[in-house]
């Protein structure tokens, strides 16, 4: 197949593919799990028949795969990588590692349960644990949107310089078939100019990266990566708005559906979105003015965006897959934390919903909603399945 | 040899007499300024200096403790992808570094044969960490956690490496200089992964006194304990000189590592020695008639 605007079939890990070879990165790193690894062969596919120029390894591990990225993008060249679940686990201390080096890396993540026990289920526990990593982190609902936010990823990426995380559900997004249009290259290069970092590791320059440093200037570095992560949600609208320029399609930080007049708002993230979408249509069909909130940015939470978009809504029913014991649903606490001190903010219903990957069909969103509606919040979150 | 080109600048954070530093300097001098250097925490890395202040004239990539190989897999690409294949990607990482928490992705980088020079700083101990057992540390000898002395052998890095078949391994140490700069300068005129051992008598960590740590490298060698020997394409094994002459003793008693070592313990190593040292001439006259 070959690109153009036409429509193809593509599961949302083959779009992530076609969206890092449109990037046209420079190194990629990889290392196979399930259910990542289509992305992974596929990558390698195109380089094999010349359409990815690109410097593939394959070391023996995730975190060999994430060392290689972070001395890759510090050489001054685009990078992409791919992980899932274990993967990322094994990577925690070079996620830091990498925010630190302010290497702009863009990685997808599919979600999947952390052993133990084993499993291979949609749960993004494993992504929502790295948020104090220094990462971006996107969260997408199809195909579509995974290919397209990984263009946008570099493009936020090499502004702010600060890796970037695309999270897409394991098999409701990484392996559903969906139409998908694939931009033209051109297309993707008028969007994503070549990288031309400011600093690069290169004995013509004679900088170099790691060296111990001072309190003093630990501090500093750690303040500018948090100018960096605050200055993300004006870069990011700014890289999805002139996507929906060039591209038709836009996606937006944080989308409302159907949330005119609303007294209830369903809020979530992934694949999540597609089942509350019709839990809401069916109770706007009901009769109750429900609407969806979906958080595509979870990393830097875009708090002010999310406090706006809940003005004057009464209830708002937190769901998600995912679990920090002691602490319940991670984006519960977080909408809680983003709202506090803030006049008239809803009442705040946490569900952890779909934890474990179990299926969590409309109806059983629109009883929840129902329940937020006619109760008032628990200080914890309640299973739901 | 001529006048030598700096590139580790005096003034570094070396404890004085260390031969982690004698050694980098004739080795990156070795190497030339078209080179890129990949530290893993360790000596050297606090060699290289805190910011913002550089003890080496190149640039210096301090990766975690146990990713310098894959970090330098990672460089190396970049650099071929910007069209740099001729500069040099150089690893200066400690035993720890590399017998232990950095092996997995040495390892990696080996069998990929990437194109690569690892320097392993071998002063058999975490130094970095107040001196404590690696995988490199030898029998009996006692540090911060083996008190007692460590019950086990030094691990036989060279030969795993040669195990990988990768172009180039070999050891050696800045006791015998002439040997280590031929060595640097024949792994850097290779490609792949060429991996030198360099034995670093830790002043502090062994014991030593401070104007004595070339003379406890000689008799590194001189004893048998550290054998000067290179291995190509992991099959042909060459012993270098000088060969092995004197007792374990002599080399055991110039250290406050082996103190308190009975007369067992010393026929003990003594026999270690004689019988390693007969399985490396083997394998040297082996590779001769070739
Ligand atoms: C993952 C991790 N664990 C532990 C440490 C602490 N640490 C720093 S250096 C070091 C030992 C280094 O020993 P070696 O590689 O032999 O270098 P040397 O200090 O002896 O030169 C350790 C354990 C670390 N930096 N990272
Ligand atoms: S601790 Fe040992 S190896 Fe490290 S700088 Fe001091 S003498 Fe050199
Ligand atoms: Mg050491």
């Amino acid at each position: 197949m070959s690109p153009g605007n036409d429509a193809v079939l593509l599961t949302g890990n083959h779009a992530v593919a076609w969206g890092a070879r449109l990037a046209r990165p420079k190194v990629v790193p990889v290392y196979p799990i399930t259910p990542q690894t289509p992305i992974l062969e596929l990558l390698t596919e195109f380089q094999a028949q010349g359409e990815l120029e690109a410097e593939i390894i394959t070391p023996e591990s995730e975190h060999s795969v994430m060392a290689a990225c972070i001395a890759a993008s510090l050489g001054g060249v685009r990078v992409f990588t791919a992980t899932a679940s274990q993967g990322l686990m094994l990577m925690h201390e070079l996620l830091h590692y990498a925010s630190g080096a302010r290497a702009p890396i863009v990685m997808a993540n599919v979600n999947r349960t952390i052993a133990s026990p084993w499993g291979f289920w949609p749960d993004q526990t494993d992504s929502v644990a790295q948020r104090d990593t220094g990462w971006i982190q996107f969260y997408v609902e199809s195909a579509q949107e995974g290919l397209d936010t990984v263009l946008q990823a570099f493009r936020i990426a090499e502004r702010v310089r600060l890796p970037v995380m695309i999270n897409l559900d394991a098999f409701y997004v990484s392996h559903s078939l969906e139409p998908v249009r694939v931009p033209p290259q051109a297309l993707a290069d008028e969007y994503l100019p070549p990288y031309a970092p400011e600093h690069y590791l290169d004995p013509a320059r004679g900088e170099s990266w790691g060296n111990v440093v001072t309190q003093e200037m630990y501090w500093r570095h750690r303040r500018d990566i948090g100018g960096a992560m605050d200055a993300v949600p004006e870069v990011a609208a700014e890289a999805d708005r002139e996507w929906q320029r060039l591209s038709g399609r836009g996606w937006d930080l944080v989308e409302r559906y159907r949330c005119e007049g609303a007294d209830l708002v369903v809020l979530t993230m992934g694949s999540m979105c597609g089942t509350a979408r019709e839990a809401v249509d069916e109770l706007r069909d009901a009769g109750h003015a429900a609407g969806l909130l979906k958080v595509r940015l979870f990393r830097p939470l875009p708090a002010a965006e999310l406090r706006r978009a809940l003005a004057g809504v009464r209830d708002v029913l937190v769901l998600d897959r995912n679990f920090s014991p002691g602490a319940g649903g991670v984006l519960h606490q977080e909408l809680r934390a983003a709202l506090y001190g803030t006049a008239a903010a809803p009442r705040v219903h946490g569900a952890l919903a779909g934890v474990g990957g179990v299926n969590v069909p409309p109806a059983k969103i629109a009883e929840l909603a129902g329940r937020a509606r006619s109760s008032e919040p628990l200080p914890e979150a309640v299973w739901a399945r | 040899m001529g006048k030598m080109i700096d590139i580790l600048c005096s003034g570094h954070a070396a404890c004085p007499g260390c031969i982690d530093a004698v050694s980098a300097r004739h080795v990156l001098a070795a190497l030339g300024p078209d080179c890129v250097a990949v530290m893993p925490p360790s000596c050297m890395a606090v060699i290289a200096g805190p910011q913002p202040f550089s003890g080496l004239r190149i640039p210096v990539y301090q990766a975690s403790l146990e990713s310098a190989a894959a970090s330098a897999c990672g460089l190396r690409r970049a650099l071929d992808v910007r069209g740099r294949t001729e500069t040099q990607v150089v690893v200066l990482a400690g035993d720890g570094g590399t017998y232990d928490i950095g092996l997995q992705c040495l390892s990696s980088a080996a069998e990929r044969n990437e194109n690569i020079l690892y320097v392993c700083f071998d002063n058999e101990g975490y130094m970095n960490t107040g001196a404590q057992k690696s995988s490199s540390t030898p029998r009996y000898a006692k540090t911060g956690s083996t008190p007692a002395g460590k019950p086990t052998r030094k691990k036989n890095f060279t030969e795993i490496m040669a195990a990988h078949r990768v172009p180039y391994a070999a050891t050696a140490t800045a006791g015998f200089l002439r040997d280590l700069v031929r060595k640097v300068e024949k792994a850097k005129s290779l490609r792949g992964t060429r991996v030198l051992t360099l034995l670093i008598p830790c002043l502090d960590g062994w014991g030593v006194p401070e104007d004595q740590g070339i003379a406890v490298a000689r008799l590194a060698v001189q004893s048998g304990m550290f054998p000067l020997y290179e291995v190509e394409d992991g099959l042909r094994y060459t012993l270098n000189d000088p060969p092995k002459s004197r007792p374990v003793r002599d080399y055991l008693m110039s250290q406050g590592r082996y103190r308190n070592l009975g007369d067992a313990q010393l026929d003990e190593l003594q026999r270690e020695v004689d019988a390693d040292w007969a399985r490396l001439e083997q394998r040297a006259q082996a590779s001769a008639v070739q």
